[in-house]
């Protein structure tokens, strides 16, 4: 069970929380090309090593908020609000 | 290990009678393992799982290609292979998963015969029940598409799945309103399954390098040239990447990006018990996976973990929520005691179907995508990479699972691909 730090609630168990992937994910402007728009819906980087992802306290205060976790042994280095400088430079 | 060519040793009932004279000295290794690599070969194959033996199997088989090297970074059958819960099955929606499923399943049904070698293949049927009104205009839906696919399938109600599986609660907080059997899916000894492809490769003069890390592939005006390992470099003309989980990185070798991601599905088994459950049961709603082991284990699957991994292990929430599915269903498992637990890595597509292609990289071929439920479609991806490779044009079967359904947006989404939603 993984621990997560919700950055309004504190350490919580991961079951309260979803997981919404990979954070930040950029959208293409509409007059793109089917490659970059196929690429901003199914390329994703897949880490193998630390990832910046965004979680969502859903049984808790039911705020979003930046991860960067480690893929290899769920390591969480670092939560932050979502627009925050510590998310900025994650 | 031995490069030498070995004297096949036939497994059957006299072999074995035979061997009872000499203290069963006469078994010979079954793999072509060479201390040193060959500097080249037609075709690398990188994973030395089930797929990625069915396609040096089904090259030589198929094609006369037998220039093949398999490179394993751990040893055969050692990653998911032997991480799976060995559920066989083609009940699909669409009719080119359809066509790609019942293509595997037809070859299971004859595979302990075609390689020689008992795979276990127990067709106890497999089960999807319904616990709501909806869920039973679900399994008609499914039925309907399953019988114009041309694929076996049989819709009972509530007393007709009791009278085929019993045991089952019979005061369910989610009352049981009926069940969509597929007779032909069924299970196998999924270490077999890949031992009986390694040995029939070996047989046809496949190399295969366990313990060996790919490091780097190499590539020259847009073609794949070689491959590089922890034994050194091999050239060939082409490499198939067949890595279950770890396609991404492998892929990111050769600066390549796949529509992927990977996720840990785990499994469980109970202590062994006396034979009580004959078939496979999938119950989506109390989110339940279950079948019985031919040793007597209960087989436990669980959803997978919604966030992505490479650790091979599962959470403990997803696997309460599939116990608590299991004793709803079947009160009396409650005192089984959990045996052990393990995860693999899945490589997971947003349409929950596989990838069966040649890259942008000319000569690069992934086999990859299959998410949870790569175990059963070993064959069919192992008969179709190898046509892929040998003809260089994708076969009609595999023509829809292209990288090109990316951009031309024809997904084929099967959401019944782990039977699990997600």
């Amino acid at each position: 069970m993984l621990e997560i730090a919700c950055p309004w609630c504190g350490p919580r168990p991961e079951a309260e929380f979803r997981c919404g992937g990979e954070n930040p994910i950029i959208r293409p402007p509409l007059d793109c090309s089917d490659e970059e728009w196929a690429a901003y819906l199914h390329h994703r980087t897949n880490p193998k090593g630390l990832h910046r992802e965004r979680w969502h306290h859903a049984l808790g205060c039911g705020m979003w908020f930046a991860v960067t976790r480690s893929t290899i042994d769920h390591t969480i280095v670092e939560t932050a609000p979502l627009g925050s400088a510590a998310e900025e430079e994650a | 290990m031995t490069s030498a060519p070995h004297k096949p040793a036939r497994y059957g009932a006299f072999s074995l009678l035979r061997g009872g004279l000499n203290r069963q000295s006469h078994w010979t290794p079954i793999l072509n393992e060479p201390d040193a690599p060959e500097r080249h070969y037609d075709v690398v194959i990188i994973g030395g799982g089930g797929h990625g033996l069915a396609t040096a199997h089904y090259l030589a088989a198929n094609h006369g290609i037998t220039r093949v090297c398999v490179i394993e970074r751990g040893w055969i059958g050692g990653g998911n292979t032997g991480r799976n819960t060995t559920v066989i099955r083609s009940n699909y929606f669409f009719p080119q998963s359809a066509a790609l499923y019942d293509l595997s399943l037809g070859l299971y049904e004859g595979l302990s015969k075609a390689l020689d070698y008992n795979i276990m293949f127990s067709q106890r049927g497999m089960w999807m029940l319904a616990h709501d009104r909806h869920g039973m205009e679900m399994l008609h839906r499914s039925a309907n598409a399953m019988l114009l696919n041309g694929v076996d399938a049989e819709l009972h109600d509530g007393a007709g799945v009791r009278a085929r599986i019993p045991g089952l609660n019979p005061n369910p907080r989610f009352p049981i309103l009926g069940g969509l059997l597929q007779p032909r899916g069924g299970t196998a000894r999924h270490d077999a399954v890949a031992w009986a492809y390694a040995r029939a490769a070996s047989r046809a003069g496949v190399h295969i390098l366990q313990k060996t890390a790919v490091t780097g592939l190499r590539q020259q005006g847009g073609r794949i040239t070689a491959v590089e390992t922890s034994r050194g470099t091999i050239s060939c003309d082409r490499v198939v990447v067949a890595v279950a989980g770890h396609s991404s990185e492998v892929a990111a070798m050769a600066g390549l990006s796949l529509p992927i991601q990977s996720f840990a599905l785990q499994a469980f088994v109970s202590e062994p018990v006396k034979p009580c459950l004959d078939t496979v049961l999938l119950s989506p709603a109390t989110g339940v996976y279950l079948s019985q082991s031919d040793k007597g284990e209960l087989v436990i699957g669980a959803g997978l973990d919604l966030f992505i991994s490479y650790a091979q292990r599962g959470s403990l929430p997803v696997m309460e929520q599939a116990a608590a599915g299991v004793i709803e269903l079947f009160p009396q498992f409650s005192r089984l005691r959990f045996l052990r637990q393990w995860a693999g890595i899945c490589d997971v597509v947003h349409d929950s179907s596989p990838i069966l292609d040649e890259s942008a990289i000319a000569g690069l071929h992934f086999n990859c995508g299959w998410g949870t439920g790569g175990f059963k479609a070993i064959p069919a991806g192992g008969w179709l990479t190898a046509h892929h490779v040998a003809t260089g044009r994708a076969h009609p079967i595999a023509q829809p699972f292209g990288f090109g359904r990316f951009t031309s947006g024809a997904m084929i989404d099967e959401a019944a691909a782990s039977g699990i939603a997600h």
